[in-house]
């Protein structure tokens, strides 16, 4: 299997490998960006079949940025709007002879079964409620910049667990990397079996308690889109399950409060928290550039 | 009038408990004897099968097939279903009634026999529960049974309305009419693409929980307590159903089930983002599979099915939560029986003919599934032992969604006789 199509069969050295290449295409403060042209006369094709933009736009700087030609193709304006079947687009995308196909569709194991009939190396940039690997390692990344390794950290990740591939990819790999992972969320949005994902694993339903000496704190969007039904009302939610200036008290002194956004101000965090001094939000989208190309650089035919 | 003798072969007929090397006389259609003496009268010019080395046994009978015909001929027909099923030793195939027209008035259950007149093996109707399969009113039952129509069911659209099944088994215990019910709580499976369990939480897809087909049987054997109906669980996949239904049989209710193969062979294991292993119910967990293993060697199981369920080219070519359920069935199943039971020495090969046979026959009160002189001359010739690859693109069905396109099997049917006809014999 060419390609990027999850965290869970990647071995820890790989995801060491993407994580130290990423250092060298993060941005200096105050200098131009790095470059590359390791992708030159290369084409990279991103195929959104779901709203993005952060993530769309960070592949396309990424592939910029290492030289590749770049086409950026969404659900709304292709031919996926005429009720062509994804088997039908991705043959005629097949045909352009792209080096990677950049996806995100809203079905888990869209990228599988693309894989399954192209050649081309696909990867992930996000699968329906499966994984969200880009997003896993420059999370890991955003970390390493502030901890020195990703061992024996205690990581809260609290909210909609069930629908969230961040979550997925986040537990497979911080388990790999022998982490302490406390997830915390209401039973409908977390089931108890998602303790067994991985090892070193567990379920604390209580926020408070699951935040207590955390080093890391990762939020969830709650994923109104992705619920079949309502569980939970938006002020129950936020009571019970919102990350509130209080809390913080309660984790390790230089805690690092992460959101894979888009952020829900008031929802599942409080704006104090998300502008707060602990808060990597920014630090998370700015690394998502230099991850992506080291993705790239890597996966690229 | 024709005659054939089947000379040398291992005949077993679970029926009866026959099992030794014998011959099989066949005149006009029909069983004339088996035995090593030719019985009466028996013509000498009558042609003459060698099975040496090779299983004589009764033709398969499978209780739960979708055919298509009327309204879904792009995917499969009573001809290509009818051929497929014979290349599977399937000589009867009760047809589900998810057709269009739904099969839920006797001028549909007439037209499935009269186009199934020409199919390689016998058709036997199953008729609907409901009108439409909608599940609002009680379909035109006795009239259906008049017809020619083997048992009800509204499988695919199971009933949720307790009141409505309540009332169908009352009529369908009047009329005599077996109830074949598809066990789901659509409320909780709703959404759901898979098993629901860890490989559904890593995979991040819907999950379908075992406590939707539970409750779903459990209601339907109370219910048939209540009405005193004949019950047949269609495909039970899970290991607390297979609880249920065993209790009521050991309360002598008239109760039975079926299982899929593919729910003896497959766990949820093996979907990975496949169209070709989204089936309902689905593929279980290893527990819910081996259980389903253990109730066919203590006989709770009445008879393997098949579900096989074509659907046409592009439809199981898209994304997991897109595509439709079910697979192909008729050619596989014995092969992969075989190697699931009998080669796993869990069963014998009588235990295992006599789920293809007799079994399911019984069930629905059918003559066929037996070797008994006087019965029809339907049978199959077996080299359990031959391996073989099965190619979905050679298949006989219209459609290919399988998930065992390429995969080697030990054991394959060669010939198949319907009414002393040969109507398959393998390459």
């Amino acid at each position: 299997m060419t390609g990027l199509l999850g965290i869970a069969p990647l071995s820890r050295e790989e995801l060491e490998q993407i994580l130290h290449r990423s250092r060298d295409f993060q941005t200096p403060s105050n200098e131009p960006s790095p470059r590359t042209e390791s992708l030159r006369g290369k084409l990279v094709v991103n195929v959104f079949f779901e709203p993005s933009t952060r993530t769309r736009v960070s592949f396309e700087i990424a592939a910029k940025r290492l030289g590749a030609d770049v086409v950026s193709i969404t659900a709304s304006g292709s031919s996926v709007s005429k009720g062509e079947s994804l088997v039908d687009t991705l043959n005629t995308l097949g045909a352009m002879r792209p080096h990677a196909i950049v996806m995100r569709h809203q079905a888990s194991g869209a990228p599988h079964f693309l894989a399954r009939h192209l050649p081309t190396p696909i990867i992930n940039a996000g699968d329906g409620q499966h994984e969200h690997p880009t997003q896993a390692l420059l999370d890991a990344r955003t970390i390493l910049d502030h901890r020195d390794s990703l061992e024996n950290l205690r990581v809260v990740i609290i909210g909609d667990l069930a629908h969230s591939r961040v979550a997925r990819s986040n537990i497979h790999l911080l388990s790999k990397f022998g982490a302490e992972i406390i997830l915390c969320g209401p039973s409908p949005l977390l089931p108890a079996g998602m303790a067994d994902l991985a090892p070193g694993v567990r379920i604390e339903r209580d926020v408070p308690r699951a935040i207590h000496g955390a080093d890391v704190i990762m939020m969830l969007r709650v994923q109104l889109e992705r619920q079949h039904e309502s569980n939970f009302s938006a002020t129950e939610y936020f009571q019970f399950y919102g990350l509130r200036l209080e809390h913080l008290a309660l984790a390790s002194d230089n805690v690092l409060v992460m959101h894979p956004g888009p952020i829900n101000r008031g929802r599942e965090i409080a704006s104090e928290v998300a502008d707060s001094t602990r808060s990597v939000i920014l630090n998370q989208v700015e690394n998502g550039v230099a991850v992506r190309m080291a993705v790239l650089e890597r996966y690229s035919r | 009038m024709s005659s054939m003798r089947i000379d040398n072969g291992r005949v077993i007929d679970p029926a009866s408990g026959f099992d030794q090397t014998a011959s099989v006389f066949l005149r006009d259609g029909i069983v004339a004897g088996i035995g090593v003496e030719a019985p009466p009268n028996f013509p000498e010019d009558a042609q003459r099968l060698d099975a040496t080395g090779l299983v004589v046994a009764p033709g398969f009978v499978d209780l739960h097939a979708h055919l298509r015909e009327p309204g879904f001929d792009h995917a499969e027909s009573l001809e290509t279903g009818g051929l497929a099923a014979a290349a599977g030793g399937f000589t009867t195939v009760c047809c589900m009634p998810d057709t269009k027209p739904v099969n839920d008035n006797p001028a549909i259950t007439r037209y499935i026999i009269e186009r199934a007149r020409d199919a390689a093996v016998h058709v036997r109707p199953i008729g609907a529960i409901s009108k439409g399969m909608l599940g609002e009113d009680v379909a035109a039952i006795g009239s259906m049974r008049e017809a020619g129509a083997v048992a009800i069911s509204d499988d695919g659209a199971p009933v949720m309305n307790a009141r409505l099944m309540r009332r169908a088994m009352e009529l369908a215990s009047d009329f005599g009419m077996p109830v074949i019910t598809d066990c789901e709580d659509d409320n909780l499976s709703r959404g759901g693409v898979m098993h629901e369990g860890l490989t559904s939480l890593r995979m991040g897809l819907r999950g379908i929980p075992a406590l939707a087909e539970d409750l779903m049987t459990f209601r339907d054997i109370e219910l048939a307590r209540t009405t005193g109906a004949q019950l047949h669980i269609a495909h039970l996949s899970t290991a607390k159903s297979l609880e249920f239904v065993k209790r009521a049989r050991e309360e002598g209710m008239r109760v039975t089930c079926e299982v899929c193969v593919h729910h003896l062979a497959l766990s949820d294991e093996h979907v990975q983002y496949d169209g070709n292993y989204k089936i309902k119910p689905p593929l279980r967990s290893t527990t819910d599979m081996e259980a389903l293993r253990t109730g066919i060697q203590e006989g709770v199981i009445s008879a393997i099915a098949t579900d096989h369920q074509p659907h046409a080219g592009s439809d199981k070519m898209q994304e997991f939560d897109q595509c439709p359920f079910g697979i192909l069935g008729f050619e596989t199943a014995f092969a992969l029986s075989l190697e699931t039971l009998y080669h796993q020495k869990l069963v014998t090969l009588p235990q295992l003919l006599a789920l293809f046979t007799c079994g399911p026959a019984q069930v629905l009160g059918l003559t066929s599934g037996t070797l008994r002189e006087g019965a029809l001359a339907d049978l199959v010739l077996l080299d359990i032992n031959r391996w073989w690859q099965y190619d979905v693109n050679q298949s006989f069905s219209k459609s290919r969604n399988s998930p065992f396109h390429g995969r080697y099997f030990q054991g394959r049917v060669l010939t198949t006789i319907v009414e002393g006809d040969v109507v398959w014999q393998s390459p």
